[in-house]
């Protein structure tokens, strides 16, 4: 099965990180990424730019609604994602808790929707 | 007193006999029937009704008659109910009698190790025994056992429902077993603690307060079995391995947060209280002339012990330890302590060589401790990209933060 798993983290305290602590902090995403692909779990994943940089769209009785910033004004922001192949729910669990984000942040994990 | 000390003295009564004597009650409402979950909830209302009486009241001289009382009046009302579909009149009417019987007297009898029997019994599937008897005979809840475990709450409330059902449907006994299969089945109920005991381990120094939690409540059932059944020399190593890996508890982080290896722990902040009772019940154990599993892995931290007072660390002697224990279970997790001591002993090159002969046997891909291993090896002998590759996959497989800080400073140092 596949799973989405969302990093959610506070930008604020990501943007204040000194330059030493973000270096180990990419190293640290860096391993993480390797040891998922080394066990053939890594499907996929990306790094979102902050939210100030979002846009919302909404169509509404015909009539389109550009907005600035995020779908939801909240402390902790979608930061990146990884889409991974687990057997079941308790691996993709595992993979998640091993995530440098889920201890600064949380973890959403999805299970993908089959088509 | 005055009605609010009054209040809290029976809050805290009510908490005490939470501790204490749940698992024992819950062990000796579900003997008879096998149904658990009718036991805990039948205990459930008992505790939430003594939360309300005794603090209008005062606390009873006998708190554990007092909710047997209680939880056998929800027992009654709940069987009644089934009635025409399992029992009949006079069961209903043995059943009362017994549980009155256990009021009268002070003393209900302690079928917790029964119910641990049940709880680790070969029908159960074996990931979800350590679960099963945190909430039997501990009354953790659902949440909390999963937080430790990796598993999400709702899962691990179904698996636990689910196990429960098996005893009940299938008939788990709640028994000591017979002497000729007692070691063996006390075997999976000691691996159970000692799963529930790694796990608090783990966690212990995450933000997660239950984690530290986990490791104490396991090494009470680790006591509870020791004085349950006393003659068991496995029992003993058991609550000796995990108390010395407790005693070490203080030394695993320095003031500023950071992870210290062992090699390099301050011996002054281990625990010297449990680390003398470890060795005790070592003693007492190697009396059997029985030796296993846990006697074997204990007798390894009983040597990481004795650094205490010899300053020195007996890497021949923890060599030939492991030699023995890899004998007695052909682990691959013991493959790999093996070669770290023979590193020690040998050179990091024969280390190597041990190591990756584990490697080639054992699927390691997940396993941190062999990536951490054979990174440090690889380093000694000069192989550095190796050495970085491994490192890499070792932070990127551990899940806490001081010890990934860790890593990530030692594969800096390569450069």
């Amino acid at each position: 099965m596949q799973y989405l798993l969302m990093i959610h983290r506070d930008e604020k305290t990501l943007q204040a990180l000194t330059q030493d602590d973000a270096s180990r902090l990419m190293a640290a995403y860096g391993a993480y990424t390797k040891a998922m692909s080394e066990a053939g779990v890594y499907v996929g994943g990306e790094r979102l730019h902050p939210s100030s940089t979002a846009t919302v769209v909404r169509v509404k009785d015909g009539k389109t609604s550009v907005l600035n910033g995020p779908y939801a004004e909240i402390k902790e922001q979608l930061g990146g994602y990884y889409l991974i192949e687990a057997p079941d729910l308790d691996a993709a669990i595992s993979w998640a808790a091993r995530c440098p984000g889920a201890a600064t942040g949380a973890i959403e994990v999805r299970p993908i929707w089959a088509m | 007193m005055s009605a609010r000390d009054q209040t809290e003295a029976a809050r805290a009564a009510a908490a005490r006999a939470a501790r204490e004597s749940y698992g024992k009650l819950v062990a000796f409402l579900a003997a008879r029937s096998g149904d658990v979950p009718a036991a805990e909830d039948a205990l459930a209302d008992a505790f939430a009704a003594a939360l309300t009486a005794w603090p209008a009241h005062g606390a009873p001289a006998n708190p554990e008659g007092w909710l047997v009382t209680a939880a056998r009046r929800r027992l009654i009302d709940a069987a009644r109910r089934r009635r025409h579909a399992e029992a009949s009149a006079e069961a209903l009417a043995l059943i009362d009698a017994e549980l009155k019987a256990a009021e009268d007297e002070a003393a209900i009898p302690d079928r917790r190790l029964s119910l641990m029997f049940a709880c680790a019994h070969p029908a159960i599937d074996p990931s979800i025994r350590a679960p099963l008897m945190l909430q039997t005979i501990l009354g953790l809840d659902a949440a909390a056992i999963g937080s430790a475990f990796l598993v999400s709450p709702s899962a691990m409330g179904q698996r636990l429902s689910r196990a429960k059902a098996k005893i009940r449907h299938a008939g788990v006994p709640f028994r000591i077993p017979e002497r000729e299969e007692l070691p063996e089945r006390l075997g999976v109920v000691l691996e159970a603690i000692y799963a529930a005991f790694s796990h608090g381990w783990s966690e212990a120094f995450s933000d997660d307060p239950r984690g530290r939690d986990l490791a104490e409540e396991a090494i009470w059932l680790g006591r509870l079995v020791v004085a349950l059944a006393p003659r068991e020399p496995e029992a003993q190593g058991l609550l000796a391995l995990m108390l010395y890996a407790h005693s070490r508890r203080a030394a695993r982080r320095s003031a500023e947060g950071r992870y210290v290896p062992l090699s390099d722990q301050n011996v002054a902040l281990w625990d010297e209280a449990a680390i003398e009772d470890a060795e005790r019940l070592l003693a007492a154990a190697s009396q059997a002339g029985v030796p296993g599993r846990f006697q074997l892995e204990a007798a390894v931290q009983s040597v990481h012990a004795a650094r205490r007072l010899t300053g020195v660390t007996d890497w021949p002697a923890i060599v030939q330890l492991y030699g023995a224990l890899y004998a007695a279970t052909g682990s691959p997790v013991v493959a790999v302590n093996r070669a770290a001591a023979v590193a020690q002993t040998d050179g990091a090159a024969a280390g190597l060589a041990l190591l990756e002969a584990a490697g080639a046997q054992g699927a390691f891909e997940a396993f941190e401790p062999y990536w951490v291993a054979k990174a440090d090896l690889c380093a000694k002998v000069g192989h550095l990209d190796r050495a970085r590759e491994a490192y890499s996959l070792a932070i990127g497989l551990q899940t806490d933060p001081a010890a990934r800080a860790f890593l990530i400073e030692r594969l800096a140092a390569l450069d």
